[in-house]
């Protein structure tokens, strides 16, 4: 019996070494994880309290104040004031602060977290010359805010894996040579998964949005056509880029190996789980080359603010570029069987 | 009658390998033609070049008379060799896909019939036998009424009734008119179907023509045979040759009675002693120095 088990045994290793690709993505991918990790969130003084700053320049000057120079505070540079103001009124900001004359600083009496940055202040301005203005508005609970987000990651492993390792196994298994010898064309097979996963993931999204929001009161500011729309265009950028990745691809595991690479930044990087907000700078540029990141930008936009599809027009330009890049780029490196 | 397909020379290379070696051939409408040869002797390669699932090397295949292309598609249809169809969907609506594919579709009911098919249309087909398997494929092959078939060891693995089964089906389909390229390394199978065949090793056409004219353009004469061990060395003077695969010694012979008066004086016993007509394995071992289905 040991005899069998270790032919087996031995036969599955040597399949799995061969495999080189397979086997490069197994150690690669947790070992590029590990180190992605710990660049994000390596710093062990991670501040407390988020304070924001308006102003012109890009940096908080620690020497302006003395409040800015507050161990276990963030501060974090910004420029638009209505979106300050709204981040203070959801409880993202603890306090928000302007040095420039008329010095001002706005704090929520509903945060906690406020109430204690704001005693901070006080110390160093014990003058009372920076004003204060109190904004009202309820803390943005943190089930609304995510409710995106895990919407979004479910279309973000439905249309990938779901497209991206089926046709693989269509391609290993030889039904996409069988397709190659009727009139089908790439582009229309390419198309027919698209719109395949397309309304399987959407019909599966509103399912679940209703459910969730029927169950736990979601809160939902904007309409839900703009939703929709935005749903839609990240469902079918999401399909495509799983197209590129699978364009080629013919063993199984290096699919699951490339789409776990693609995924799990994505589900880290995105804002998925939390915000970037006052993440590293190359955090936040590198979560823009991601679609996940404007999808949920633009969801989060119409479901807290009440954004229309005009404000998040950004966000959908982004978005339909993406697609149409993956798409044609899918169509044309596509292979039908392997090499 | 006309050309419907013709393959120019193609050359298929691989790393280190030469798969298909200047193969030309021309099939004419309405016939069966095929292609002989053991495993690895590039026919499918070859037809698979033909059928544009594999690019060429160099070569040209060319259907009436044109560049082979959506039009070719359009109105052949093909059996692979080995090929999965698509997960959790029936018999019949495997074939919905399939003849949604094309422009021209044949009736469904009749293929489904034509292919005794009836009773498992509406099974899953991952349940099926190899040759209820063989026949939805051939079935999938027939979907858009295609003018020309490819077969591609379509009998392969099946028992022998299932396989004369087969037969019987592929000649409805050329009662038909439709033209037959068939791949087979099994000689009865060609000798039954085929007008004409090439026979194939090391990726080259080294004889065609129809079986019969094959045979009695290389065979003027029959074999005896004789059980090695009957014979021993007993053979001085007679022209022979040992099959070892078979343990038997043949001897080609254009004047039987002649050849039996030697043998009744040389050897002892000839009750073991057969005559028979050449076949193309026995072409085929002739040509090439080995057999059929090494």
């Amino acid at each position: 019996m040991l005899k069998r088990i270790w032919a087996v045994f031995r036969a599955r290793n040597l399949e799995f070494v061969r495999d080189r690709g397979t086997l490069g993505w197994n150690v690669l991918l947790p070992f590029v994880l590990m180190i992605g990790l710990y660049f994000i969130f390596g710093d062990t003084s991670r501040p407390q309290y988020t304070v924001g700053v308006l102003q012109q320049a890009d940096t908080v000057d620690e020497t302006a104040h003395p409040f800015l120079a507050t161990r276990y505070v963030r501060f974090v540079p910004l420029h638009d004031e209505d979106e300050a103001v709204r981040k203070v009124a959801h409880h993202e900001l603890d306090l928000l602060l302007r040095l420039e004359p008329p010095a001002q600083y706005w704090v929520n009496p509903g945060s906690p977290k406020g109430y204690f940055v704001e005693l901070a202040l006080r110390e160093t301005d014990p003058e009372g010359r920076i004003v204060k203005a109190e904004i009202e508005g309820e803390a943005l609970r943190y089930v609304d805010w995510v409710l995106p987000g895990i919407l979004g990651m479910n279309m973000m492993f439905s249309c990938l894996f779901g497209v991206g390792y089926v046709v693989v196994r269509y391609r290993k298994n030889g039904f996409l040579k069988r397709l190659r010898a009727t009139p089908l064309t790439p582009l229309e097979f390419v198309l027919a998964q698209v719109a395949s996963r397309f309304v399987l993931i959407i019909a599966i999204t509103i399912a679940v949005f209703a459910g969730t929001a029927w169950l736990l009161d979601i809160r939902m500011e904007g309409s839900y056509w703009a939703l929709l729309a935005v749903a839609s265009l990240g469902a079918v950028c999401l399909i495509a880029m799983g197209l590129v990745v699978a364009a080629r691809v013919t063993s199984e595991e290096l699919a699951g190996g490339l789409l776990n690479l693609v995924t799990w930044p994505m589900m880290l990087l995105s804002g998925v789980w939390f915000p970037l907000e006052g993440a590293s700078r190359w955090v936040i540029d590198l979560s823009k080359v991601f679609p996940l990141t404007w999808m949920l930008e633009a969801a989060r936009a119409i479901m807290l603010d009440g954004a229309g599809l005009a404000d998040v027009g950004v966000d959908l330009a982004v978005l339909t570029a993406m697609s149409a890049v993956f798409l044609v780029l899918g169509a044309a490196i596509f292979r039908w069987r392997p090499r | 009658m006309a050309i419907v397909l013709e393959a120019r020379r193609l050359v298929k290379r691989y790393p280190g390998v030469l798969a298909v070696d200047g193969v030309s051939f021309a099939v004419a409408e309405g016939s069966c033609f095929g292609l002989l040869g053991p495993n690895g002797a590039g026919k499918t390669t070859t037809v698979e070049i033909i059928e544009g699932v594999t690019p060429a090397t160099s070569g040209e295949v060319r259907y009436f008379g044109e560049p082979a292309g959506r039009r070719f598609r359009e109105e052949s249809g093909i059996q692979f060799q080995h090929t999965a169809l698509q997960d959790f969907l029936t018999v019949r609506e495997t074939l919905e896909l399939f003849r949604s594919l094309y422009d021209r579709g044949a009736d469904l009911d009749e293929i489904i019939d034509e292919c005794s098919l009836g009773d498992l249309q509406h099974r899953d087909n991952r349940a099926l036998s190899g040759g209820q398997r063989q026949r939805l494929l051939l079935a999938v092959a027939l979907v858009n009424a295609p003018r020309l078939v490819f077969l591609d060891e379509p009998t392969t693995g099946l028992d022998p009734q299932a396989r004369r089964n087969f037969w019987a089906l592929v000649e409805r389909i050329r009662e038909r008119g439709t033209t037959v390229v068939l791949t087979t390394h099994y000689m009865e199978e060609a000798e039954i179907l085929c007008d004409e065949i090439a026979i194939m090793d090391a990726g080259r056409i080294v004889a065609q023509g129809s079986p019969r004219s094959l045979l009695e353009s290389h065979y003027p004469n029959v074999l005896i045979e004789l059980p090695v061990e009957d014979v021993r060395d007993a053979l001085g003077g007679i022209e022979h040759r040992v099959v070892e695969a078979r343990g038997v010694v043949e001897i080609p012979t254009t004047d039987v009675n002649e050849s039996l008066r030697q043998l009744a004086s040389q050897v002892h016993g000839l009750n073991r002693l057969r005559i028979r007509q050449p076949n193309l394995e026995d072409l085929f071992l002739d040509l090439t120095g080995h057999s059929l289905r090494a």
